[in-house]
């Protein structure tokens, strides 16, 4: 047992799970590291919950995965500064398990979603709709087990979702909005119920799943080369940092350590998507308080960094970039110098537009005390990222569970307590800032060397996890390669996955003429989120 | 106030005369389709976007025809709210399956004559996600296609001079 293992909360977890009558069933692993593994006994999963709760555990991701004759059903969980993978196992005849909503909110939709994608139900759901399904596929199919053809057996189109049972309110004056699929913009497809009386918003309730593409049943039998490819679309503005998650959970799983160089370039192409899309939402967000001046400029910052990509790698979003072992992309010693005098010009920009948007008492007026997102609520949805800064969640896997090249930099991470659409706008200028910082130092200590280290696939059953702060916050990316060296297993977790919920407790309360701003300000992944 | 006119000032008209390498300068794409959008459009061409399944790269680049530097709207192109409104629709793919039937009334609510442009691979030939139980693939496979502008994602460029050939291909009708 080493040092760190010793101190780590897990061990505590797995004593107080121990005194609470569970017993395990494989012993603890680290074939999952960074993070630990234990398994237990089906009936034990409400006691991990329950533990998990009393630990004040962070309820962080589940997934499924079809294993023949048993399901397995795995859940993350975060404490500082160590994650835990629990493992448990379902007969496939009786695919029943305790659920975590209880114990998490957080829990709800992910639970939801391997309801409908395994056939998985779990006791004691508050909520037993479905999630993901609409009309694909019936509720006697589940897509994730291995005898569903990914082609499907769909003969003709597929019927609107028009009888989900969304939750309703009555009473003098309330009436109805529905928004989408199809919204007004250049947006993502999604569905928003809103229940209000005159402009107050009494309720929102979100039905997504209508960009579910079946991404974690087509990885099934990818090669490495082409689960990376999928991984870069998971969701289209988180390119970088999906590719990197899903990179490193099969290099983990592989034992193949990318280059210095390699992982250098990662890192700044990750800082700079991070960059580019606060620097766009800053701007939409002030359009949708009708300040164009600031959506220009914020416009133009962004469109610069984009070019800027695009000359630098190739790719105005550096899609296909990062392949398994390593990146495909060298950088000129021009691109260097422009990015780096990209980096130190941006902040004095910044620091200016800001004082402007600051002296603007209608911005100010629209954009604090909207939307609120309080401490609790955050912490009890699990909220990552900017969401969760701005309402007092300190995490960042870049400086808390820190991983090569940001284990050798410092990185500042911006916190706000007061939850609002300003919290969130000012977090992630502040990010723009600290990734302005960290692009500085990347190409000040750019090792030289190779690109890519040799890619072999792995040729027994291996799994890796990987975890990336991207833009939106913690990706989480499990994989597990089946014997021929394909992929037998993929699930990205986008943070969406925590925000979208949040979403809709935030906005109550607030004028319907407000929603498209706390939207922007929390900008959820559809794709990301309905895979 | 003086500092936002400060600063408009300062960073001056930045909306651009570009020649990129190799490719036509977006002046010139844009000259033509100004005036492809006026004889045909009466000066007013009106674009619905619908996002049918897209992983939102795609709606990164359409969104910059709206930034300082491409603004499109100069020529006469703008984004419409409803497909009522429009005289094109702009979809990007792979079509899921749960957004089939919203893309096909989308498509039945636009207004004759309407030209329809599948954007990206995905929107043009399925891409990445192909054809399975959540996908349909290309936009073909649901809605009736004019033209296709390929790329992963197609550049803001790339957009402008498919609206372009894809409007001079209906003049041609």
């Amino acid at each position: 047992m080493t040092q760190e293992q010793r101190n780590s909360w897990i061990n505590t977890f797995v004593d107080s799970l121990t005194l609470r009558g569970a017993e395990f069933t494989m012993p603890r692993s680290t074939s999952l590291a960074p993070a630990a593994l234990i398994g237990v006994r089906a009936e034990d999963w409400d006691r991990v919950g329950q533990e998990a709760k009393a630990s004040d555990c962070r309820w962080v991701a589940a997934w499924g995965e079809d294993c023949g004759q048993q399901f397995t059903i795995n859940v993350c969980l975060y404490k500082p500064s160590d994650y835990l993978v629990v493992r448990t196992t379902v007969e496939r005849a009786t695919p029943v398990l305790a659920s975590h909503t209880p114990y998490f909110p957080a829990a709800d939709r992910p639970e939801r979603h391997i309801q409908d994608m395994f056939g998985v139900a779990f006791m004691d759901h508050p909520d037993t709709r479905r999630w993901t399904r609409h009309q694909a596929w019936s509720d006697k199919e589940f897509p994730l087990r291995k005898e569903f053809p990914a082609a499907g057996g769909i003969a003709g189109s597929t019927p609107p979702d028009d009888q989900y049972r969304f939750l309703s309110a009555q009473g003098a004056g309330v009436y109805e909005i529905p928004v989408g699929p199809v919204h007004a913009g250049i947006i993502e497809p999604g569905h928003f119920r809103f229940q209000a009386v005159g402009e107050l918003v009494l309720n929102l309730e979100e039905h997504l799943g209508y960009v579910h593409k079946g991404i974690e049943k087509i990885a099934e039998g990818r090669d490495a080369a082409g689960l990376a490819r999928l991984a870069g679309r998971v969701s289209g503005d988180s390119t970088v940092a999906h590719t990197w998650a899903a990179c490193m959970a099969m290099e983990r799983a592989a034992g193949v350590t990318p280059p210095e160089r390699a992982l250098y370039l990662r890192a700044l192409m990750c800082e700079r998507e991070r960059v580019v899309n606060h620097l766009g939402d800053i701007g939409a967000v002030l359009n949708d308080v009708a300040f164009a001046f600031g959506f220009y400029q914020f416009g133009r910052l962004r469109e610069d960094w984009t070019r800027l990509s695009g000359q630098a790698f190739g790719h105005r979003f550096m899609m296909d970039r990062i392949v398994p072992g390593g990146v495909t992309t060298n950088i000129e010693q021009s691109a260097i110098d422009a990015m780096r005098q990209q980096a130190r010009a941006l902040p004095e920009e910044l620091t200016k537009l800001m004082a402007i948007v600051d002296d603007n008492a209608s911005i100010e007026d629209r954009l604090e005390t909207t939307g609120v997102l309080s401490l609790e609520l955050a912490k009890a949805l699990g909220c990552v990222g900017y969401v969760g800064r701005a309402s007092g969640q300190p995490f960042d896997v870049r400086r808390d569970v820190s991983y090569a090249p940001y284990d050798r930099l410092t990185v500042k991470v911006p916190l706000y307590r007061y939850g609002d659409v300003a919290a969130r706008v000012k977090v992630r200028a502040e990010e723009c800032l600290a990734s302005c910082e960290l692009i500085a130092q990347l190409l000040d200590t750019l090792p030289s060397g190779a690109l890519k280290a040799t890619w072999s696939a792995p040729s027994s059953t291996v799994e890796g996890v990987g975890m990336i702060d991207g833009w939106r916050g913690e990706i989480i990316s499990y994989v597990r390669f089946a014997a021929d060296g394909r992929i037998a297993r993929f699930f990205p977790r986008d943070p969406s996955w925590t925000t979208w919920p949040a979403l809709e407790k935030l906005v109550r309360d607030n004028i319907v003429p407000d929603f498209p701003v706390c939207n922007k300000s929390v900008n959820g992944s559809y794709s990301g989120h309905d895979l | 106030m003086l500092r936002i006119l400060r600063k408009t000032q300062r960073v001056g008209v930045i909306t651009e005369p570009l020649p990129e390498d190799g490719e036509l300068a977006l002046e010139q794409v844009g000259a033509q389709l100004k005036a492809r959008v006026g004889e045909m459009f009466g000066g007013s061409l009106a674009i619905r976007e619908v996002d049918a399944g897209s992983c939102n790269g795609c709606e990164l680049e359409i969104h910059a025809l709206n930034n300082p530097y491409y603004g499109i709207e100069r020529f006469g192109v703008h984004f419409v709210a409803s497909p009522r409104h429009a005289d094109m629709l702009l979809v990007t793919g792979p079509v899921s399956r749960h957004m089939e039937a919203a893309l096909k009334r989308t498509y039945e609510a636009t207004p004759d004559p309407k030209l329809v442009i599948a954007v990206g691979e995905c929107g043009a030939n399925g891409g990445e996600f192909g054809v399975s139980y959540a996908s349909c693939g290309a936009v073909a496979n649901v809605v009736p296609v004019d033209a296709v502008i390929l790329g992963c994602p197609p550049t803001p460029l790339k957009l402008m001079l498919g609206i372009l050939e894809a409007i001079g291909k209906r003049a041609r009708r």
